[in-house]
């Protein structure tokens, strides 16, 4: 029970890293309908960032954060304006291609400039295990940190989405980018500012793994990125509520069947709920079905 | 026709005689090892694009596993070869087999997805092939397997290759390929003309995966060694790389298309650190500013029968687009 109650709190603090990473694959799918491949580099970037950030200049972990996800904001902007734009006509086939070839030049860029050795992490917050229902399990300040900071920033999103003008301008195009156009929306303006937050999201994401697990190395966004995709997918690709619900869940599971002895079947496991949750239920498990109209 | 058959016999006697150069050259060193094994790479390559192509570029079903495929076949030829002592002839036929049953048991509940839900399903399945692999100490586990014999040589990639194009040409050509064709066009559309659309992406899926797993068994019977490592995620994206950048749904196109990328990364092979760099910047390049391809949908002109082709509509790759 002890045991089950820790792999809890670890599942959780792994599932709002997978919940913020995947939040983004699924603002910019929902919105250009692009498996965005070069979404786990970001994170990559911004986990450099924060480490940059706290290194060299000393700084603490609120102005780490802060820093490295105004920089991936305007990376994802940069990336979305150079690389999709020019794409945005062209076949799906195409488009996903260029994601990936984006996704090949910030890892090989990367490895390029800070070389491929795994860089150890400033500790920036202090660690302290609180022994939390006499003694049965151990939750580390580090875990209360990156569960608050997540839930403060799917908060925050939800409140620009839901309630501010620009979020209204999201959903419209999200639903119909042409209807959206119509009406006076500046789709272009939109869907950067899609990237610019989905990619803060994955900034975030990153320093918060550079604090808890201590180590970065520039390849380290790809496991984290497909995972954080089929989180997306699992909930519902789209869809908000979906993204955070696929995230902890998946978090969870990976968590629970790494300690009863599945370690190794890990990642299989994943893929495994993938498949039989797209066979059942395709749209996701969050997500309403459409009826395919001829 | 007269025309048409003596076409058909200049190409065949340009291709045996290309055969026999390139066997003298090896034969005689003046293609040395490092050469020979380019040249097998590019075949493989053209094996694994061509299959793939049938699969995406003519059925219109966006696969991201078919290294998985290629895996399957490379440790069933592996094991055939190095611990039974089975003849290559026999491992090649065989691994293309199991790979094609693997294709048609994660392709018949697989394939009732639709478009990038489809592409992320067969991308699941090619890691749990991978990760089975790893796990799996009888076939080397994450170590890979080592002491395969090596009996691929120049011949059987030729001929492979060869084989390959030949049959998946006359395959599209067939009524079976045109009932693919169409599904490719507009699935409710050839459903409702009467085409079986489960039974053909199942079989497209099939055709496909057997002749990855021939691939599979020339790689592993050339290299002596092979790890699950090797036939990732990325793998996958490679050979589809090969097959967007030739044109999707033209077959000469990934034929060129393997050999392009395989000469580029040759070249690229000196400067190693900046050598994924330079591909991600080309790849980039050609997809802006030619996302149809380098050839498009262009094909070998010699193939074609004319009189049926003259006013061939030209198709567009609308199951992918949509």
């Amino acid at each position: 029970m002890e045991q089950v109650l820790q792999q809890l709190i670890n599942g959780i603090s792994l599932g709002s890293i997978y919940a913020l990473i995947a939040l983004g694959y699924t603002m910019v799918y929902g919105i250009i309908n692009l498996i965005n491949f070069a979404h786990g580099d970001i994170y990559m970037i911004g986990a450099y960032v924060g480490y940059a950030v706290t290194r060299f200049l000393g700084l603490g972990f609120v102005p780490a954060l802060l820093i490295s996800m105004a920089t991936c904001s305007i990376l994802g902007i940069l990336i979305e304006k150079v690389a999709y734009k020019p794409l945005r006509n062209a076949s799906r086939i195409s488009a996903l291609i260029t994601a990936i070839a984006v996704s090949l030049f910030l890892q090989y860029t990367m490895m390029y400039f800070v070389k491929p050795d795994t860089r150890t992490f400033p500790d920036v917050l202090s660690s302290n295990k609180i022994s939390i229902l006499g003694g049965k399990a151990l939750l580390d300040t580090k875990n209360i940190y990156i569960i608050l900071i997540t839930i403060v920033l799917m908060l925050l999103l939800q409140y620009v989405v839901l309630k501010t003008k620009i979020g209204k301008a999201m959903r419209a195009v999200a639903l119909d980018k042409d209807v959206a156009q119509l009406m006076g929306v500046d789709i272009n303006r939109i869907i950067s500012f899609t990237f610019a937050i989905g990619s803060a999201l994955a900034g975030a994401a990153g320093v918060l793994v550079g604090v808890y697990y201590n180590t970065i190395n520039p390849l380290m966004g790809t496991v984290p990125g497909l995972k954080a995709f089929v989180a997306a997918v699992l909930g519902g690709i789209g869809l908000i509520p979906g993204a955070v619900f696929g995230g902890f869940f998946l978090g969870m599971v990976e968590t629970l069947v790494s300690a009863y002895g599945g370690s190794i079947f890990k990642d299989a496991v994943a893929f495994g709920i993938l498949i039989i949750v797209l066979l059942i239920k395709p749209s996701g498990l969050l997500g309403k079905t459409v009826k395919e109209k001829v | 026709m007269m025309n048409k058959v003596n076409k058909k016999i200049l190409l065949g006697v340009i291709l045996f005689a290309f055969y026999i150069l390139v066997h003298v050259l090896i034969n005689t060193g003046i293609i040395d090892s490092y050469y020979e094994l380019n040249l097998v790479i590019i075949g493989i390559n053209i094996i694994l694009a061509v299959s793939l192509n049938l699969i995406t570029g003519f059925t219109g079903q966006f696969s991201l596993g078919h290294a998985a495929f290629m895996s399957m076949g490379a440790y069933t030829s592996a094991i055939l070869t190095a611990k039974f002592n089975q003849p290559f002839i026999l491992a090649l036929l065989l691994s293309g087999v199991v790979a094609s049953v693997a294709g048609i048991l994660i392709g018949i509940p697989t394939l009732r997805l639709k478009g990038d839900y489809l592409a992320i399903a067969t991308l699941g399945f090619g890691e749990i092939v991978r990760v089975i692999a790893i796990n799996t100490d009888y076939i080397g586990g994450a170590i890979g397997f080592n002491d395969i014999p090596r009996y691929t040589n120049w011949t059987w990639i030729f001929a492979s290759v060869l084989v390959t194009i030949l049959l998946i040409k006359r395959f599209l050509n067939s009524y079976h390929g045109r009932a693919c064709i169409a599904i490719r066009e507009d699935e409710i559309a050839a459903e409702s003309m009467g085409v079986n659309t489960t039974y053909y992406k199942v079989l497209a899926f099939a055709i496909g995966a057997f002749f990855a797993g021939t691939a599979g068994s020339l790689y592993a019977n050339y290299f002596y060694f092979i790890k699950p490592d090797s036939f990732g995620f990325m793998k996958s994206i490679d050979i589809l790389v090969i097959v967007v950048f030739g044109g999707i749904g033209s077959i000469l196109g990934s034929v060129i298309g393997a050999i392009s990328l395989s000469i580029i990364s040759l070249f690229l092979q000196g400067i190693p650190e900046l050598r994924m760099v330079i591909y991600s910047v080309i790849l980039f390049v050609i997809m802006v500013y030619r996302h149809k391809g380098i050839l498009g949908k262009r094909e070998f002109k010699i193939f074609k029968s004319r009189k049926k082709n003259r006013k061939k509509v030209e198709f567009n790759v609308g199951a992918i687009s949509k």
